[in-house]
């Protein structure tokens, strides 16, 4: 897989799909174990970490608890053996950048999670790395403070332009601040591509299912004369967008996101369901229907007003539906 | 049988219940706790009490006679030449045999965290010293140190070192006493002082030195930079507890002269001096006296030390 230079590449993928492994790779904390590493020309995968020039930021951040913050943020600088003044002058700069120059006397115990990673990426960044590791920056802040870090991450990179690599496992953190993902699934590489073309063009159920929120619906059901069929064989829907070659017979799962399906204003549709419930979170709403025995969810218009227990049409849009093999969960 | 229970013991009224239960609740702690608490008052409170008494009564007698209270313990005491002499070398050892036992120790203790093969024995044999008797290997040392058959002469020999008189007087002076009872009493305070810097050691998180090497940290650099101001808490409540036991070394000197100090009465210690006025003397009043001196010297280093752990505190 490729990294591309200056921009911000998330790794994403659940618990233990290896991405932090990669990462650690990537630094040089690991050895590899096959297969090799190239930071644009130059093969690293045996080089020791130091040579490497990557700025990493820990999960916990690893701030030296016994430094002040400018000591922290200088501390790269001062194994390099830069003298004193300079590396002072330079991690002043730095703590400017990531808006901690009011914090340099403090010890990181005195300091907020927010505060602690904005030195923590400081003293990653002053060595002026070639890749600069994020791993996991923002589970250890609060969902506000998290909104917060991860708009400042954006910042910080795009004012550096550092080739930057993010380890989440929070999809909506990915989507929302880089410039490409790599969703990963058991240490192998699911999609790589940019956020949106991951999420309007998933290569296999999983990345489907893994972006996205609500979560799409997968519907389970069979193909038959090119049109898909529910399992229980109460619904077909024929879709102008499905491909032209499917597959007779072929046991499938078709992915609704709940964006994709809107209440038809006329009798054209491609199927009919029975609103059941409605619930409005924060301005949208959402509905649930049924498909045969299969439930899934739905935005519903807000023009719609009926009670539920109405029966509707629907029409399926362009965007947000897929057809995956129900075996091997590649897209058809 | 339930009938007549219940005829022989009335069921009693809520309160009376409740007012027994408080009791027990106040009462049983206090009989669970009584046998310790009586050992401690007999074998620890009363004798304190008992010291500053003593100290303070003049010409105290075992008979239980004195002559008034006053301060003429304390200035025999200070002008006694033994304890003067206690003083100094027991200064002298603690300020030797606790900065070279906490270095040593440290750098030992570095080395046993680190994953080497045979790692057990190590540990193990590292740790002997605190599970033996220490006037019993004292004896040993005391062969470690002869003159003439002694290993560590015989080392110092391997070095082209002329024989040393480690135990020995010659024309009234007798220096290398003291060097012997601070190799011995830096080798008896290792064990301890590596077991707990072990554990400080082992509570680093490796988070920090996987930081630093990424930032291509030397492992001297990672040594001093993070390792050890990271133990500097661990170092330092092993150094206050091995001050308060160094000033009370005694069990040091005694193997070494079969029981007394020095080869020349050159190596009195604190306790030596105030076990000797006590035991061989009979002077109670003077080994309170001394008693309270030590303590009062051992409780300003404490304080002094405790003060100073307050700026490594994270």
């Amino acid at each position: 897989m490729d990294f591309d230079d200056g921009k911000l590449t998330a790794l994403l993928g659940p618990s233990g799909c290896g991405k932090s492994t990669m990462l650690n790779m990537l630094s040089g904390i690991l050895p590899v174990t096959e297969g090799h590493i190239w930071f644009d020309e130059d093969d690293v995968t045996n080089m020791p970490p130091q040579d490497r020039g990557v700025g990493l930021v820990f999960q916990n951040y690893a701030l030296y608890p016994h430094m002040t913050v400018l000591e922290n943020i200088a501390f790269p600088l001062e194994i390099k053996k830069v003298p004193k003044a300079e590396r002072i002058e330079k991690a002043k700069e730095m703590a400017r950048l990531v808006h901690v120059d009011q914090l340099l006397d403090r010890k990181p115990g005195a300091l907020s999670g927010g505060q602690q990673q904005r030195v923590a990426i400081a003293r990653a960044l002053i060595k002026e790395p070639r890749l600069l590791l994020l791993d996991e920056p923002l589970s250890n802040l609060d969902a506000r403070l998290r909104l917060e870090m991860r708009e400042e991450i954006r910042r910080i990179q795009l004012r550096t332009g550092v080739t930057t690599i993010f380890v989440t496992h929070d999809q909506e953190e990915a989507m929302s601040i880089c410039d490409k993902i790599v969703l990963m699934k058991d240490g192998v590489l699911q999609q790589e591509d940019g956020p949106q073309e991951l999420y309007d063009d998933p290569a296999n159920l999983f990345v489907a299912n893994f972006l996205g929120n609500p979560p799409i619906n997968n519907v389970e059901g069979f193909i038959r004369d090119g049109a898909f069929v529910t399992k229980d064989e109460a619904v077909t829907i024929r879709y102008r967008n499905f491909p032209k070659e499917l597959p007779e017979g072929r046991e499938v799962i078709l992915g609704i996101r709940a964006e994709a399906a809107i209440i038809s204003r006329d009798e054209t549709h491609d199927f009919t369901s029975v609103i059941k419930t409605r619930s409005t979170i924060g301005k949208e709403e959402l509905a649930q229907l049924n498909l045969g025995e299969q439930e899934i969810r739905v935005y519903l218009s807000n023009e719609y007003e009926d009670e539920p227990g109405q029966a509707a049409n629907f029409h399926l849009r362009r965007k947000g539906v897929f057809l995956f093999d129900k075996e091997t969960g590649e897209r058809l | 049988m339930a009938d007549l229970a219940k005829k022989e013991k009335p069921a009693r009224s809520k309160a009376e219940a409740q007012g027994n239960y408080i009791f027990n609740r106040k009462w049983e702690p206090v009989l669970y706790m009584l046998p310790f608490a009586l050992g401690l008052l007999v074998f620890t409170i009363y004798p304190i009490v008992r010291v500053v008494i003593m100290a303070f009564q003049e010409k105290y007698r075992l008979s239980g006679r004195y002559d008034g209270f006053g301060l003429y313990n304390f200035q025999y005491v200070l002008g006694n030449d033994d304890f003067r002499n206690a003083i100094s070398n027991t200064f002298i050892y603690v300020f030797t045999v606790v900065p070279i036992a906490t270095i040593l120790a440290i750098l030992i203790a570095n080395l046993l965290n680190q994953k080497i093969r045979g790692m057990a024995i190590f540990q193990t044999a590292y740790f002997l010293p605190m599970v033996t008797s220490s006037i019993a290997v004292g004896l040993s040392w005391r062969y470690i140190f002869n003159s003439q058959i002694g290993v560590m002469n015989w080392l110092l020999s391997l070095f082209g070192i002329e024989a040393v008189d480690w135990l020995g007087a010659s024309g009234g002076v007798a220096p290398w006493n003291i060097v012997a009872v601070i190799i011995f009493g830096v080798w008896n305070m290792l064990p301890f002082t590596i077991i707990l810097l072990l554990s400080g050691l082992q509570n680093i998180d490796p988070m920090y030195y996987t930081a630093a090497k990424v930032d291509g940290a030397g492992s001297r650099k990672i040594f001093f930079r993070i390792t050890v101001p990271l133990l500097a808490p661990t170092i330092f409540l092993t150094m206050i507890i091995n001050m308060i036991s160094a000033f009370k070394v005694y069990n040091e000197i005694i193997p070494f002269w079969s029981g007394r100090p020095g080869a020349i009465n050159n190596l009195y210690t604190m306790v030596y001096f105030i076990k000797e006025q006590f035991y061989s003397k009979d002077r109670l009043g003077f080994a309170s006296a001394a008693a309270i001196i030590l303590f009062l010297i051992i409780f300003t280093f404490t304080m002094l030390q405790r003060y100073v752990q307050r700026k490594f505190r994270y």
